[in-house]
């Protein structure tokens, strides 16, 4: 019986073992290669690790000025997200309280967000061109901003149907106005759903491509778009491309393992109420 | 401390008229308690005071002056409510001490009116905890503390023990009583329990169907409801209502029942009508002891259940077709089957009208 409870347990850490290599494997490799000489990367059999650990990869990037791109990402994708935020927040505060819009109004709402992007591409290119929106911090932010703006209303709707309604009653009785019960009540109350709804929000952005590839040229280049100009007619630069995606990655890799709390158990409130 | 008026106050919920034309009276430093089964509007009523609910038709003065269009954070009163609504988040300090910081009051004054309102609750060892720490008790005591230190004009109260288990309601119950006294503040109670109605208030407003059914002291309420529908709402056990029909008997009258009974009815200015119901309280039916009063009716009948709670034993007998609950002192009152002779008398029955269900005086 020992014997055989021994044996499943065992069984059973073994086949954790083969998910997690075939889970983390890709990731591992995409980060071994930023660490690799050409010659490493080429070499067969494969260097499963290599002799000497050189960032020679990172620092051409830096020195090119491709890495600047991660920094674009990161203002595109942290403002629009702030954004997205603070608007949808309110949306969605006046849609469950004093159902703006009517009952339906939060459906028609997230399907905005079914549409597919490339669908109105175009129009979009050729209404930035004639503002002179192309290639700016702006105009890009305010896409992503209305991209983004449904799923964050969709979501804090739910978490924000979860308050009380007599933590805020009992708010505005003790003295507060409107603004001061979603900020002192309902932003408290709705934290979880906030931070695991931005997080979301914020990869949404981060790893946009169609949108920024169209819509930018030299000045505000996204890190997606970066590294595609690695892929070559004639070849592909695959240290710098793993390098680039590494630097990708380092961001989002760090917000998620920061509100990592908080992203699960605000996606399984927003499980249990949609 | 203020006086509240309300005259001819309507609100209707889309298609649902839920007050009809409100008119009440509370004077300064009254506690009064609105009570009525679920959907009678009590709720409501209290909402509209609070300005949780707009206004639609009528007024209502606090003080004297109309807050009709006034927000609810301007109307200088305190609410507690069913669920404590106390913020997890903060500690039993922070909940207190909320409406004072929303009021940008100084921390020294914060800190003395806390420290004061807990001192006064017993809850200053509590003062650091979080919500989800406190008993159910404990939390309506911070709540009630809320209250207390914003120094409002006006308490109102919406069902704030319905969730409290039977044992901590009573003390509660009593704790809410004490600070009326001691606070003399104008207060205004929702409750569907007519017990809690009983003993806290100064005027009792019973409520139906939008409309106020009666309104006045608990006692007088009791001893003279206004129609059968209040008087089988105060009371547990509810009153024993008999349906019977109006007999002559040369000068006076009688109440035929359905099972040949008849009852003696005293004489009555405007006459009896064709058919009349009698109402009379479980705790004045009771064993029939040597005849003392000219008043009296005796009836015999079969026990049909016991019920015995301790200190009182409640039979269950059926007079006139009418499942009747008599309130007896508790000893050896006999088992199911057997005959009892019960006794009440009539000038504790109030008699009411069939169909109308007015109280015919």
């Amino acid at each position: 019986m020992a014997l055989n409870r021994r044996l499943n347990l065992f069984g059973r850490y073994i086949l954790a073992c083969c998910l997690l290599v075939f889970f983390v494997f890709p990731i591992y490799w995409l980060f071994i290669i930023s660490f690799k000489t050409p010659d490493e990367i080429f070499h067969f059999p494969p260097v499963w690790y290599p002799k000497n650990i050189q960032f020679a990869n990172f620092s051409v990037l830096f020195k090119d000025g491709d890495a600047i791109s991660v920094l674009n990402s990161l203002i595109l994708a942290g403002t629009s997200t702030v954004i997205a935020m603070v608007f949808g927040t309110m949306c969605a505060y006046s849609l469950v309280r004093f159902k703006t819009g009517g009952e339906n109004f939060a459906v028609w709402v997230i399907s905005q967000r079914l549409m597919p992007p490339i669908a109105i591409i175009f129009p979009i290119f050729l209404l930035y061109v004639y503002l002179g929106w192309v290639d700016t911090y702006g105009g890009l932010i305010i896409l992503y901003t209305a991209f983004n703006l449904p799923y964050v209303i969709w979501m804090m709707r739910g978490y924000i149907e979860d308050i009380p309604l007599e933590l805020e009653e009992s708010a505005l009785v003790d003295g507060c106005s409107r603004w001061r019960v979603l900020w002192k009540v309902v932003f408290p109350m709705a934290r979880t759903g906030l931070f695991a709804t931005a997080v979301f929000t914020f990869v949404f952005a981060w790893n946009e491509f169609i949108f920024a590839l169209v819509l930018t040229r030299t000045e505000v280049v996204t890190y997606t778009v970066q590294v595609t100009h690695y892929f070559g007619g004639q070849s592909n630069f695959w240290a710098k491309i793993a390098a680039m995606s590494a630097l990708g990655t380092v961001p989002v890799f760090i917000t998620v393992s920061l509100l990592q709390r908080f992203l699960v158990r605000g996606i399984s409130m927003g499980a249990v109420k949609g | 401390m203020s006086d509240v008026k309300i005259s001819g106050l309507h609100k209707t919920f889309g298609q649902v008229h839920v007050l009809k034309g409100i008119d009440l009276e509370i004077p300064a430093g009254e506690f009064t308690v609105l009570v009525g089964p679920s959907g009678c509007g009590k709720s409501t009523l209290l909402r509209t005071i609070a300005g949780l609910e707009e206004v639609e038709q009528g007024n209502i003065l606090i003080a004297g002056v109309n807050v009709n269009t006034l927000r609810p954070r301007d109307r200088n009163i305190a609410m507690v409510f069913q669920n404590y609504a106390l913020y997890p988040y903060l500690n039993v300090f922070e909940n207190i001490a909320f409406g004072l910081r929303a009021r940008k009051m100084p921390d020294s004054e914060v800190r003395s009116r806390v420290h004061f309102a807990a001192e006064m609750l017993g809850i200053t060892g509590l003062l650091d905890r979080l919500p989800r720490e406190l008993s159910g008790g404990q939390r309506q005591r911070v709540a009630i503390g809320r209250a207390i230190v914003r120094k409002a004009q006006l308490f109102l109260f919406d069902e704030p023990l319905s969730n409290l288990d039977a044992q901590l309601r009573d003390e509660m119950r009593g704790e809410i009583k004490r600070l009326h006294q001691d606070l003399g503040i104008t207060m205004i109670y929702v409750t569907h329990d007519q017990i809690e109605a009983m003993t806290l208030a100064d005027k009792i407003v019973l409520m139906r169907g939008g409309v106020i059914e009666q309104m006045g002291a608990p006692l007088t309420i009791y001893e003279r409801p206004a129609n059968r529908f209040v008087a089988g709402f105060l009371g547990s056990p509810k009153m024993n209502f008999i349906l019977g029909d109006v007999i002559n008997r040369g000068s006076s009258h009688a109440m035929l029942l359905t099972d040949g009974e008849t009852i003696p009815l005293p004489q009555r200015s405007g006459g009896w009508g064709q058919s009349i119901v009698l109402g009379i309280r479980p705790q004045h039916l009771e064993r029939s002891e040597p005849i003392t009063s000219v008043n009296e009716v005796r009836l015999k009948r079969t026990i049909e259940i016991v019920q015995p709670t301790g200190s009182r034993t409640y039979i269950t007998i059926n007079i006139g077709g009418a499942q009747c609950i008599a309130e007896t002192e508790s000893m050896e009152i006999g088992r199911p089957g057997e005959l009892i002779e019960l006794s009440f008398d009539l000038s504790h029955a109030v008699f009411f009208d069939p169909i109308s269900g007015a109280a015919l005086v």
